[in-house]
């Protein structure tokens, strides 16, 4: 092949410029699926600061939006967890009634007022705990199980206030409800909701990427056949995550009791799971498990508050509220798995 | 010879600068059975990939079929174009009848709804043809790994394909159902199919092959005609280097005779294993052969307690232990690398790194469950060193990398926990040469540290090259044991006879 040496000098350089274009793709590549919906997060904030001539972006309506994302951040946080293993859990607003009801209820014991608070803890830990060993030791399928336990313990709490709605107007611990946590007096605050959500998703994060248990939580979305013969306990796994979740939608119930002073078994939390769930996919997890993160959720969770917020502050009608949010959160997710196509494994 | 059916010349590929393919020039010859051989990597799929449609080959090439050149457009060109490539992972879809998978996207309707009666008559003759022992109506999940593939045969038959590619069918199949495949794949040539034939057996490539050709780092690096067809000669070329001993078997095998590690007694499960005995000593390698279904990794799966059994009992070194979860097989030192390392093995999605430390990330964490990052980026990159595993980084993925590599990546994880026993199903299987050879002197080593190692293998000349003895497995029963001894090597042939039973070899 007397031709080699020239096709050889030929081909060299555009090799180098091709590999540096692919190192400079690669590292895009890295960013974007980092940064994952941030960028959707950013244009939705600043297209509503322009079409509501600028009242996005204050202090008081920024509040409004940390506070309002609260609630559903904390559910969405357990509700990363369960996906990560590849499950769901629908029962999360049903358990965030019943743990709100039992909270609200003790709360009005004068001698055990001040236990309300672990009490709605508790009960949403003893629901998650019950999904969990239903799914891991009974190996029913986590949909099922928790559409189940969706209707079962939206019955139990309006059992628990006889099917009516509970004040208490004096409850212990009312600031994590309504207080804000003063960061630099009299000029910027954060609601204790947000900190409380903020923590969570810190803890969250610990969890998954610093323990060995994350490492398993995410072993078992990944392969659960490999992770048992890996010698991974998958039982004890999935009974953690559903417990999670329902400590969390406890923790819920207890921020919106706080919040609200009162509590419906039949109103609150509905269809509270759909939101949550909508905040994990929009945060980039992986439906069959294995894959996410929980600043994806963080931020998953902020985009369906800042939708709701922008969309009442430019006014428009509570029908198309409804119409648009879909429509963005098909749109968002549709964005996202192009975005992926690049570096999908094959 | 005739005219050649299929010509590429210079058919080049890169992907964002990086040449996958370089200059490719191939012939192939209607009534020829080509065998295409080279290391994972060396371009064979991309190579396949390019016939089939699925990769577009930069500008400057050009593929001719029957003499005429020829663009291979998306999936279905080159079904188009007269070629069916059957993969690896077969395609087929399990929950539908064979003759339904046959006419998969081209299914016969009349006025709209879908004409079984029709289809399950067209795929009759071609099944008969193939001599196939089922019928169009049977469900596709109901048949062997064996009878799957004649489907896929079928489907390329039907769709008058005139080449057909094949990517190592023999991988999951036994050694009586690879010999019936050769049998249909000479009948196949005989009727003037053109044959790609891909695998890493040198065995299967010297019984089948006209013709050879070899790919190196994206090039041709070679064609032998049938005389030149040589083991010496291929490896060279595939690997660029001579290899002179593939085989690695540097332990003593009178080392640790006196001392057995594993003792598994009349283990049973009830159904694919019926009571079965062995033991393996420290610094011992014990081949477990058997054909497929003979119950080889059952009998592992109840070892390490990852099936129930109904009786049997374990010793590890001489004193009885329960084991019922692999959790506890491995707390005990007993590792098994599971045969199917995509579906039981790995993580995927999950790094090199965290795939390597999942067996003792509890021992190494601080305060009993906080992660210990250091020592684990440390662990990993001691196995990446140690079994010369090729990746960027001890981050990336395990499922981007080849096949060797994550056979490595798997290995190392069991060798974190230092067993005792070390339970190897199909440890090469997938696995390019290079790493065929890499893998073969690990075990050695291990087996000179005084591990013992039981290795299940379909592949006879690896049993052969690597064990100390050989225990066989036959429908569920232990079948015989084979010891190597200085005056009589193993044999293929006194294998064979104990897997197949006696009465077959009198036939």
């Amino acid at each position: 092949m007397p031709d080699n040496g020239a096709s050889k000098a030929q081909v060299a350089p555009t090799t180098t410029n091709g590999a540096a274009a692919e190192t400079r793709r690669q590292r895009m590549r890295v960013l974007i699926s980092a940064l994952g919906m941030l960028p959707v997060l950013l244009i939705l904030c600043i297209g509503f600061h322009a079409l509501s001539e600028g009242r996005f972006f204050t202090g008081q309506n920024l509040g409004i939006v940390l506070q309002q994302a609260a609630v559903n951040t904390v559910l969405a946080a357990g509700m990363t967890f369960v996906i990560l293993t590849g499950g769901i859990d629908l029962s999360v607003g049903s358990i965030l009634a019943a743990s709100a009801m039992a909270g609200l209820t003790l709360s009005k014991l004068p001698e055990l007022g001040m236990l309300w608070l672990p009490a709605a803890l508790l009960t949403g830990l003893g629901f998650g705990v019950v999904n969990g060993a239903l799914i891991a030791l009974l190996r029913l399928p986590p949909f099922i199980v928790t559409l189940g336990s969706l209707t079962a313990v939206r019955g139990l709490a309006r059992l628990l206030g006889a099917d009516t709605t509970v004040f208490n107007p004096s409850i212990p611990y009312a600031f994590i409800g309504n207080g804000s946590l003063t960061l630099v007096p009299g000029v910027a605050s954060i609601p204790w909701l947000s900190v409380i959500a903020l923590l969570v998703i810190l803890v969250s994060w610990l969890v998954l990427r610093r323990t060995v248990l994350g490492v398993h939580i995410y072993a078992v979305g990944g392969n659960e056949s490999a992770a048992r013969l890996a010698g991974i306990k998958v039982w004890a796994v999935l009974i953690f995550v559903y417990g999670v979740s329902g400590l969390f939608a406890g923790l819920g119930g207890a921020m919106q009791a706080a919040r609200l002073y009162a509590a419906n078994g039949l109103q609150l939390g509905q269809s509270y799971e759909l939101d949550a769930i909508t905040a994990v996919i929009l945060g980039g997890t992986s439906f069959v498990g294995g894959i996410g993160s929980i600043w994806g959720t963080l931020v998953g969770a902020l985009i369906i508050a800042v939708l709701s917020n922008g969309l009442i502050l430019i006014g428009v009608s509570d029908i198309w509220q409804y119409v648009i949010k879909g429509l963005v959160i098909i749109g968002a997710v549709a964005l996202d798995r192009y975005r992926l196509q690049g570096s999908a494994r094959t | 010879m005739n005219d050649p059916i299929l010509e590429m010349r210079g058919v080049s590929k890169s992907f964002f600068g990086i040449k996958a393919l370089r200059s490719v020039d191939l012939t192939v010859y209607a009534g020829e059975i080509h065998a295409l051989m080279g290391e994972n990597g060396a371009g064979k799929s991309t190579l396949m990939k390019i016939l089939s449609g699925a990769y577009r080959p930069d500008p400057g090439g050009e593929i001719r079929i029957e003499g005429k050149a020829v663009r291979i457009e998306g999936p279905l060109g080159g079904r188009a174009a007269g070629i069916s490539i059957i993969y690896q992972e077969l395609s087929l879809a399990p929950n539908l009848t064979v003759a339904e998978n046959i006419y998969l996207g081209r299914e016969i309707s009349r006025s709209g709804l879908l004409a079984r009666g029709t289809m399950r008559e067209g795929v009759g003759p071609i099944l008969t043809r193939l001599g196939a022992d089922f019928l169009p109506s049977t469900l596709v999940a109901n048949l062997s790994m064996g009878q799957r593939q004649l489907v896929e045969i079928a489907r390329a038959l039907h769709a008058r394909s005139k080449i057909l590619i094949m990517d190592e069918p023999t991988t999951s199949l036994s050694a009586a159902e690879s010999e019936r495949l050769f049998a249909l794949i000479r009948q196949l040539r005989a009727e003037g199919l053109a044959i790609i034939y891909i695998s890493h057996r040198m065995d299967e490539v010297y019984a089948l092959g006209d013709r050879v050709t070899v790919l190196r780092d994206g090039r041709l690096v070679g064609s032998l005609d049938k005389p030149e067809i040589r083991a010496d000669t291929i490896v060279r070329l595939m690997v660029g280097r001579d290899v002179s001993s593939f085989y690695k078997k540097d332990h003593d095998p009178e080392a640790g005779r006196g001392h057995p590690v594993l003792a598994a007694i009349d283990m049973a499960d009830g159904q694919r294993v019926k009571g079965c005995s062995l033991t393996v000593h420290a610094g011992e390698v014990v081949g477990l052969a058997g054909l497929i279904g003979a119950g080889r990794t059952e009998l592992a799966h109840l070892i390490i307690g990852a099936a129930p059994k109904i009786s049997g009992r374990l010793e590890l070194e001489g004193r009885p232990v329960d084991i019922r979860t692999p959790g506890e097989a491995l707390e005990a030192g007993i590792a098994y690398l599971t045969e199917d390392r995509k579906a039981l093995g790995l993580f995927l999605d999950m790094s090199c790194l965290d795939n390597i430390n999942l067996a003792v990330l509890g021992h190494d964490a601080k305060l009993g469950w906080v992660l210990d990052r250091d020592k684990a980026r440390e662990r990993a990159e001691r196995a990446f060193a140690g079994l010369s595993i090729r990746a960027a980084n001890v981050g990336v993925s395990a499922g981007g990398l080849s096949g060797g590599n994550q056979q490595k990546v798997l290995l190392s994880r069991l060798l974190a926990i230092a067993p005792k026993v070390l339970i190897l199903d199909e440890p090469t299987r997938g696995v390019d040469v290079g790493a065929k050879s890499e893998i073969y002197s690990i075990i050695d080593n291990l087996a000179k540290a005084g591990t013992a190692i039981l290795v299940i293998s379909s592949d006879l000349p690896e049993i052969i090259g690597i064990c100390d003895r050989v225990i066989v497995m036959r429908s569920g029963h232990i079948a015989g044991e084979i010891r190597r001894t200085e005056t009589a090597p193993l044999n293929q042939e006194d294998i064979m006879a104990l897997a197949t039973g006696m009465e077959h070899l009198d036939a």
